[in-house]
C-alpha cells in the first residue's frame, strides 16, 4: 500500500496484501526462520511469506519476538 | 518489552554441552529415554518461564507461585506436543529451536486467555461503529473521511457475518486470536484464514470505491 499514510487502525483493517503464510505454517517455519535471522541470512527471503504473517498476526508475532529473545539471551548465557 | 527478561529462575538452566545429541535418546526406552524426557522438560520450562516472565504484565494480579504454576502447565502441555510430533522435527533448525517454540506457544496462549479469562468478548457486530473513533481526526481532509466512510461501508456490506466478527472483534476490540478461537469453539489458524479473507474482500470493496492505492 502506497501513497497514503493510514492511520494504524486501517492498516490492521486492511491488511498489507502482500502474500502471506498462515498461522499453522508460520509456526513449523518460526524456528528456522529465527535461526536465519540471528545469522544473518535473508530469512524474508528463504522462508517468504512469513514476514507478512508477522504484521498481519499479533499473537505470531510475539511468538516470533519471543523466540528471538529467547535465543539471544541463551547466545550471552 | 520488560527492562530484563534475564529472570534469575529461567537463567539457571543454561546451555549444556552435546545439545544436539541427547534429544534422539527421546525415542530410547529406559533410563536414557526418561532421562532425556527430563532434559526436554527442564528445556521446556526454561522456555515457558522465560514467556511468563515477559508477559507477566497482563498478569499482574496473579502471584509468583500462580504464575509459575502457569509456566509449569505450559511446559507440561509442550512436552506433550514435541513427543508426539518429534518425526516432525526435519533438522532445519537445531532441536533446542524447535523444542522452544512449543513452550513459547503454550506459555503465550495460557497468558492471553488467563488475562482475558474473566473479561467479557463483545462477538456482537455492530461493535464496528467503533471504528468512528479510530479514523482521521478533526482536521483530516475530505478524502481521508472518505476513506474512512468507504471502510465503514465495506465492513457493513462485503464481508459475511463471520468475517465482521473476527475482523471487528480481533482488530477494533483487541480480542488476541487464541482468546477468541476458544470462545467461538475455533482454532487460530481457521479464524486467522477468516481474517485474511476479510481483509481482502475489505480491500476490494475500498479499492472499487476510490482507493485503489489500498491494493497497491
Amino acid at each position: 500500500m502506497t501513497g497514503r499514510d493510514l492511520d494504524p487502525t486501517l492498516k490492521r483493517l486492511l491488511g498489507s496484501g502482500e502474500p502471506e503464510i498462515g498461522c499453522d505454517e508460520c509456526f513449523d517455519q518460526l524456528d528456522r526462520y529465527v535461526e536465519l535471522q540471528l545469522a544473518g541470512a535473508s530469512a524474508d527471503e528463504l522462508v517468504p511469506g512469513l514476514r507478512a504473517h508477522l504484521v498481519g498476526c499479533p499473537a505470531c508475532a510475539e511468538e516470533h519476538e519471543s523466540l528471538r529473545a529467547l535465543l539471544e539471551l541463551d547466545s550471552v548465557s | 518489552m520488560p527492562a530484563s527478561d534475564t529472570n534469575p529462575d529461567v537463567s539457571a538452566l543454561a546451555q549444556a554441552p552435546g545439545i544436539e545429541e541427547w534429544h534422539l535418546d527421546l525415542h530410547a526406552e529406559g533410563i536414557r529415554g526418561d532421562e532425556a524426557v527430563a532434559h526436554l522438560h527442564g528445556l521446556l520450562l526454561r522456555a515457558a518461564r522465560f514467556e511468563v516472565f515477559r508477559r507477566r504484565g497482563s498478569l499482574s494480579q496473579l502471584s509468583a507461585v500462580e504464575l509459575d504454576e502457569l509456566a509449569q502447565d505450559a511446559a507440561d502441555d509442550a512436552a506433550v506436543s514435541v513427543l508426539r510430533r518429534l518425526d516432525d522435527f526435519r533438522g532445519e533448525s537445531s532441536f533446542r529451536t524447535w523444542a522452544y517454540k512449543f513452550a513459547l506457544l503454550e506459555a503465550s496462549v495460557k497468558v492471553r486467555r488467563r488475562a482475558w479469562r474473566d473479561r467479557e468478548v463483545t462477538l456482537e457486530p455492530e461493535h464496528w461503529e467503533s471504528l468512528a473513533h479510530a479514523g482521521p481526526g478533526p482536521d483530516d481532509d475530505a478524502e481521508n473521511a472518505a476513506l474512512l466512510e468507504a471502510v465503514r461501508a465495506g465492513i457493513r456490506t462485503a464481508l459475511t457475518p463471520r468475517q465482521r466478527q473476527v475482523l471487528v472483534a480481533t482488530v477494533l476490540e483487541g480480542v488476541p486470536i487464541d482468546v477468541l478461537a476458544e470462545r467461538l469453539d475455533s482454532n487460530r489458524n481457521a479464524l486467522y484464514k477468516l481474517l485474511h479473507d476479510a481483509r481482502r474482500r475489505l480491500r476490494a470493496h475500498v479499492a472499487a470505491a476510490g482507493f485503489p492505492e489500498v491494493n497497491e
